[in-house]
């Protein structure tokens, strides 16, 4: 036990923790703005030093760790000055346009003017001076709004283990770019957005697409319907102040009808057709010595991945398309049918917690016959600026519920949503569709939380089914090189780029609390619990528009409509390399 | 001639024995061929010079010596030598530090001395060689010492006035011999130390002595060496890491470099000794690019050592391994933080961790790591042979030993002072430099690099100690010593400091980032044209200053590190002892140095003035307007401080101020 | 070319990233984007990595140099001997600003921190040769005998 004083209260600590963490146990606020949980201090931004008795200096209390003896002084003048400074410098170098900012009012560095009560420009001078990348379907870099904090680097580099930014040069022109400063969108970012969720400041944000929205709605010859993602009623409510993990898929649906959407469905629907053609599409794999192991190909920023490193393996890939991507094919072919509207005047949206699915949105695989599968893709940041935009008071609306036929869904295609849940949806289908029975116990424990690789193995009719479950992009090395090495032992491979999965995606509500993944999980878990029906071949729906449309899983028409085609892009990027002079 | 490893090299004792070293100085200890002990005595003599047939010219081909053309001088006296069918012994040596003099050739006749010449050229040799060689007599009009005893004709080059202050330790080899020969370098005294340490002691001895020596990084930062080696020492690791930091980065240092290309083995033995002293099995030497001769003279240093096993496994027979690697900086001045130092050969860019953990616990690769400066590695061999009590002796009661100091600028002799601690700067400067030349007066004296600080007239008398000089609010630093004189601008002087920062800050903590290009920018402010005339700029210009106290102190306490902690020193120096210089710029917008050219005002004096228009046809902004033989004049708001037309005036019509 | 150099380093080792980069430059002459590329992959880095160091470090071009290449040293002493109206000499000179190369790919501006030839400042290299005690009515005189030098060379080879 080490026994320090901060500000004149005596404390205890634990050999090795840091100032930081120990003002913090005892109610003491140190700003921050270049430290990350859980990963080592950089120290970069010096926004958290403190007064050591005894040391030149100020220390910095994110990086230097207790010791026995010590008096650490917070909030001297000597301390506020040199933070109010520090805050100071970085405004001078930002452009001063809060008020037309996509993060006003939730902007790390606005909050810590705020907080330090500036009110003059003491030093003008030089702004930096580099090109804005509005290159990427998914989202955009604005080196002018860039404080060099790292946090997205170091998130690219050590959690999702890909770097594809990094900073470059040094000194006043720092800037954090891809190398040569390439666009995203042909670089080896895989647009997870992921770097967006840590960014304090609106440097890395996701491209708007809720003009084409508000065009679509207004325009009368035009049948706009919106699906909504299961990871964004779990977390939609966070933008409210609602407690987190408060599921709010009633007023959503109420709110998205207020915006003036035609039909409001489901996404969960398309994720229980994902299931039945997955599981029959792996059933056939292994009864035909198919390409195995098999992944999911719900994950775009996945699918990516592997089309631009390992293209070779993406036979390995299932050539289902995702659920939002199957539900708007049915959209333009059996609902346009069945309600005798020409595909072409269908608009759908999809409301998901995810930025590449705006890229998926416009791949030309998914834009067959010049039409878009899913028209537009709305993060669930854009949605609640549509709500607030059209003055819905959101706490106040009532439930409402999706429309149907594309309404109804499963307990299993609820936890789509979270890593892990692809995986226990599918397997409760699969072994329905092998044995003629149900699981005894549909929950996988093992499958859930939120270790690096999950692995489980389920016999199935005397089969040893083997499974992995891959939780973030960072985790996929040494599952790859098993395959490359021939020594892969499984059948079956969830990926999820993002880390816990869809909850913690690129589009979703940004703040730094504590539990907020947990929490969504776990509202997840529980629609899951409490559902009437928690298996997707159960689904009614689902039943129906295989007895109306597709005939059979895995059909040649489901192939047409609801499976899909791979690029392989690492040719792509290797042909923009310049040549050598 | 055959080599020391050639004779001491004895199949039954084997190669690199536990004597090694004093085998090859005073004969084979385990007289397996009584003969060879007779060739290996007369080895030493002739390695030392003390014995020897044919005439040895020695020519300094350090950098310095290399950029004043001792490439040419040495091509002239082969040629010569040819001519005049001599056959002489041509000696490559390093820098002796009189940088000032080169090309310096020294020549030895058989059982005469060694007379040192000075400011060879090509033009010299013939007679130069005629008059030695031939004549042998001293050539009086390039004298410069000689290295015997002082008589009527020639003074001991330890006499001269710009050695006489010198106590040479580190620098004792320099421009004396080989640097390229291992021999010569074991026949003066070289790796006796290593020897002896290895036979005699284990390593908390040799860091007890270090200890007591009182050695501090010749750095820069100044902390107790052997301090330092002890922490390294009580750590426990499988592999720990010696490094030296040769990457010199201050601009106007050039100590470091002159011992890489004149005596690396001093260097490397350091290096041997500091290894085994915190029990480190792998070494790197971090030496800058812009050093090509420093890197090759180190790359055969290290090789010779290994082949004479005094590097590599079981050294001189004991259980001591030691593997010495060299990586090139790529030219990054933050490299030289220890820190960014192992980023850099870590692969990563060069950029500063937080402390601790320090590097002597987790370093290189998370391992304990010593880096010490070249100059402090320098001075261990010496240490060990003549003992910690005689280190102590020399210096002051908290600085021992002795500085190297790089001198240049406005200086009558630039060049390489070692001098003891405790010397004034004052004596640094007139007794050894000779003073400002052109009878210019003597302004400051810069040192300690970007992070030191302008010491004026009045601070002379200070002693050279670690801390008198961070009293007078400068420091040591590596060992620049930049004399400036009345035609220095203060201001423009921490103008470019502060734009070297800039450009070197490696961008990652926001005071140093942002703050240097602030100051930056309000300094520039004052010194140019900025505002003049228009209230709100004004404003600016004057706002900068009352905010510049403060913005340098926030950087000096919240800067990573000691790059941006010392980036303010050039101008929080200036303003505490020049601050009218400052104030003139400011209030009345002059620079009396004539150096911050904006600011500058260029007049024709009417009364000398006789319209010849040769200044006008000159001009390149067409400022100068007048009549034909009348007196012409300068249109000041056109004017763009050229200083064209007072190239060209041959009447002295045309004054700046 | 370059994927001769591989095989004299160790597979990943990160270590050995400025060397490579290092020796790449020296057959090329800058480091282009294929070898960064393939650099990055026979190290286990992602190219942004590779670029975010090579761009760090002074040394590392990203475009060729000219066939002479002039060294300014900005170092103190060079300084205060007026070393940067040496460097706008040569500016105004070739039309270049620091760091480029002129448009018939003959000359390189570069400027160094400090070359270490302090007594004879101001000092420039051209090529690797020093020159110094300069003064800026010198420049153009110099400039012009390299300019010289290599019209001489292109006639001999013509009259060959």
């Amino acid at each position: 036990m080490i026994e320090l004083t901060i500000n004149n209260i005596n404390v205890e600590a634990n050999e090795g923790d840091t100032i930081l963490d120990v003002a913090k146990a005892i109610g003491i606020k140190i700003p921050t703005l270049c430290h990350m949980k859980d990963h080592f201090p950089t120290g970069a931004c010096r926004m958290c030093v403190v007064e050591v008795e005894g040391m030149r200096g100020l220390t910095p209390s994110c990086a230097y760790p207790v010791q026995n003896g010590m008096i650490v002084k917070t909030n001297t003048q000597r301390v506020i000055t040199a933070r109010k400074t520090i805050v100071e410098l970085l405004v001078e170098n930002h452009p001063q346009d809060c008020l037309i900012c996509v993060r006003n009012k939730n902007c790390e560095l606005q909050d810590l003017s705020n907080i330090y009560g500036l009110r003059e420009h003491r030093f003008c001078g030089e702004k930096k001076n580099h090109a804005i990348d509005i290159s990427s379907a998914s989202m955009e870099r604005d080196p002018a709004k860039c404080i060099l904090c790292g946090r997205c680097v170091r998130t690219c580099a050590e959690v999702q283990k890909i770097g594809a930014i990094d900073f470059t040069n040094r000194g006043f022109i720092s800037n954090v770019t891809t190398p040569y400063n390439k666009g995203f969108n042909v670089s080896d970012c895989i647009l997870c957005g992921q770097c967006i969720l840590v960014c304090p400041t609106a440097a890395l944000r996701e491209k708007s697409n809720t003009k084409e929205i508000e065009y679509a709605i207004r325009n009368e010859k035009k049948h706009v319907v919106v699906q909504v993602a299961p990871a964004v009623r779990a977390s939609l409510g966070e933008e409210y102040n609602l407690p987190l993990g408060t599921n709010v898929t009633g007023k959503i649906v109420s709110g998205l009808r207020r915006l003036g959407f035609d039909k409001v469905f489901d996404t969960n629907f398309a994720a229980d057709l994902t299931i039945m053609e997955e599981s029959a599409e792996l059933i056939n794999r292994v009864q035909n010595n198919g390409s195995l192991p098999m992944f999911t190909s719900c994950c775009p920023g996945w699918v990516k991945y592997i089309e631009q490193n390992k293209p070779e393996m993406l036979n390995h890939l299932s050539s289902c398309k995702s659920p939002h991507e199957m539900e708007g094919a049915v959209l333009k072919t059996y609902y346009a049918a069945k309600m005798n509207i020409a595909p072409e005047d269908i608009f759908v949206v999809s409301i998901m917690p995810c930025t590449v699915k705006k890229f998926e949105a416009q791949r030309p695989e998914l834009n067959e016959k010049y039409m878009a599968d899913v028209d537009a893709v709305l993060t669930t940041r854009e949605l609640v600026r549509m709500f607030k935009m059209h003055g819905i008071e959101f706490e106040d609306l009532v439930d409402d519920e999706f429309d149907n036929p594309l309404g109804e869904s499963s307990g299993a295609a609820a936890i789509f949503g979270t890593s892990g849940g692809v995986m226990q949806a599918a397997l409760r289908t699969a072994y329905f569709t092998l044995t003629g029975h149900n699981l005894d116990e549909l929950n996988f424990e093992e499958l859930r939380g939120n270790a690096g690789i999950k692995e489980s193995t389920v016999n199935i009719n005397g089969l040893e089914v083997k499974i992995a479950v891959v939780n973030g992009i960072g985790n996929i090395g040494s599952i790859l090189e098993d395959i490359e090495n021939g020594k892969s032992p499984y059948h079956f491979i969830e990926v999820m780029a993002c880390p816990n999965g869809c909850i913690n995606g690129g589009g979703q509500p940004i703040h730094q609390k504590t539990d907020k993944v947990i929490e969504r999980v776990k509202a997840l878990y529980k629609i899951d619990e409490n559902a009437k029906n928690r298996l997707s071949h159960e689904n009614e729906s689902i039943k129906k528009i295989y007895s109306d449309f597709f005939i059979e899983p895995n059909s040649h028409l489901a192939h047409e409509i609801l499976h899909t085609k791979y690029v392989n892009r690492k040719e792509i990027l290797r042909a923009n390399v310049q040549p050598l002079k | 001639m055959k080599s020391f490893i050639d004779l001491v090299y004895c199949e039954e004792c084997g190669k690199s024995h536990s004597t090694f070293i004093s085998d090859c100085r005073s004969g084979l200890s385990c007289n397996h061929n009584p003969q060879i002990n007779e060739e290996i005595r007369k080895l030493n003599e002739i390695l030392t010079y003390k014995e020897h047939s044919k005439p040895i010219i020695f020519i300094g081909m350090g950098t310095c010596g290399l950029a004043s053309g001792a490439n040419k001088v040495k091509k002239a006296i082969e040629n010569e030598l040819i001519k005049l069918n001599i056959e002489a012994q041509i000696v490559p040596t390093g820098c002796i530090g009189y940088c000032a003099k080169e090309v310096i050739v020294d020549i030895k006749l058989p059982n005469k001395d060694r007379i040192s010449y000075c400011e060879i050229t090509p033009h010299d040799v013939p007679m130069l060689l005629q008059k030695t060689l031939i004549d042998k007599q001293i050539y009086i009009q390039k004298l410069l010492a000689t290295f015997g005893a002082t008589d009527d004709y020639v003074t001991n080059i330890d006499e001269i006035p710009f050695f006489a202050k010198q106590h040479k330790v580190v620098l004792k080899n320099c421009g004396i011999i080989n640097p390229n020969s291992i021999d010569e370098y074991i026949a003066s005294g070289g790796f006796v130390a290593l020897e002896n340490i290895l036979n005699n002691m284990n390593s908390q001895d040799v860091v007890n002595i270090i200890l007591q020596s009182g050695l501090r990084g010749r750095g820069g930062g100044g902390f107790p060496t052997g301090k330092k080696w002890d922490f390294a020492l009580a750590q426990k690791s499988d592999t720990k890491y010696i490094i030296c930091n040769a990457d010199e980065g201050d601009p106007g240092a050039f100590m470091d470099r002159s011992v890489l290309e004149s005596d690396p083995f001093k260097l490397i033995e350091g290096m041997i000794i500091a290894a085994y002293a915190i029990g480190a099995s792998h070494g790197y030497i971090y030496c800058r690019a812009e050093y090509p001769l420093a890197i090759e003279r180190l790359e055969n240093a290290i090789k010779k050592c290994e082949e004479y096993g005094l590097i590599g496994e079981s050294i001189l027979g004991s259980d001591f391994n030691l593997e010495i690697k060299i990586k090139k900086g790529a030219g990054a001045f933050v490299c030289g933080e220890e820190t960014a130092l192992i980023a850099s050969i870590e692969g990563k860019r060069g950029m500063p961790k937080p402390r601790p953990p320090f590097p002597a616990v987790s370093g290189l690769w998370g391992k304990p790591t010593i880096i010490n400066n070249v100059e402090t590695l320098a001075n261990i061999s010496t240490i060990v042979n003549k003992g910690a009590d005689w280190y102590s002796s020399i210096g002051t009661k908290n600085s021992k030993g002795t500085k190297v100091f790089a001198m240049s600028g406005k200086i009558k002799y630039s060049g390489l002072a070692e001098v003891p601690m405790g010397t004034t700067l004052g004596e640094i400067v007139f007794k050894i430099g000779g003073g400002v030349p052109d009878n210019k007066k003597f302004k400051a004296v810069q040192i300690g690099g970007p992070s030191g600080g302008c010491l004026p007239e009045q601070v002379m008398n200070t002693p050279v100690d670690y801390e008198s000089l961070k009293e007078i609010g400068a420091m040591m630093g590596s060992g620049g010593f930049v004399v400036m004189d009345e035609d220095t601008c203060i201001v423009d002087v921490a103008k470019f400091f502060l734009q070297f920062i800039k450009n070197e800050s490696c961008g990652k903590c926001v005071p140093c980032r942002e703050g240097t290009t602030r100051m930056l920018e309000i300094i520039e402010r004052i010194s140019t044209k900025y505002g003049d005339g228009d209230p709100l700029n004004e404003l600016l210009r004057f706002k900068g200053i009352i905010h510049l106290e403060r913005l340098a102190s926030v950087i000096q306490d919240t800067s990573l590190c000691g790059l941006g902690q010392s980036a303010p020193n050039p101008v929080l120096s200036g303003l505490r002892y020049f601050r009218e210089e400052y104030e003139e710029h400011l209030f009345e917008r002059k620079c009396s140095a004539k150096v911050c050219k904006e600011i500058l005002t260029y007049t024709i004096d009417p009364k000398i003035c006789n319209g010849c228009g040769a200044c006008l046809r000159k001009c390149p902004t067409d400022s100068i307007i007048g009549i034909k033989k009348e007196p012409h004049t300068i249109i000041q708001s056109q004017c763009t401080k050229c200083g064209a037309c007072i190239e060209t005036c041959r009447f002295e019509a045309i004054s700046v101020n | 070319m370059h994927n001769k150099l591989f095989e004299k380093y160790e597979h990943g080792s990160r270590s050995h990233l400025i060397g490579l980069l290092q020796d790449v430059q020296d057959i090329y002459g800058y480091i282009p984007e294929i070898a960064m590329i393939d650099i990055g992959e026979f190290l286990g880095l992602p190219t942004s990595s590779v670029f975010g160091v090579a761009t760090f470090y002074n040394q590392f071009r990203l475009t060729p140099l000219g066939k002479n290449v002039i060294n300014v040293c900005r170092g103190t002493a060079c300084h205060v001997k007026d070393s940067a109206n040496i460097l706008l000499a040569l500016e105004n000179e070739l039309g270049i600003k620091v760091g480029m190369t002129t448009r018939d790919k003959e000359f390189t501006i570069e400027q160094v921190a400090c070359i270490g030839a302090c007594s004879i400042a101001p000092v420039i290299s051209i090529n690797g040769e020093y020159f110094g005690r300069l003064k800026t009515k010198d420049i153009p005189k110099l400039i012009a005998e390299f300019k010289k030098k290599k019209e001489e060379l292109v006639n001999s080879e013509g009259t060959e």
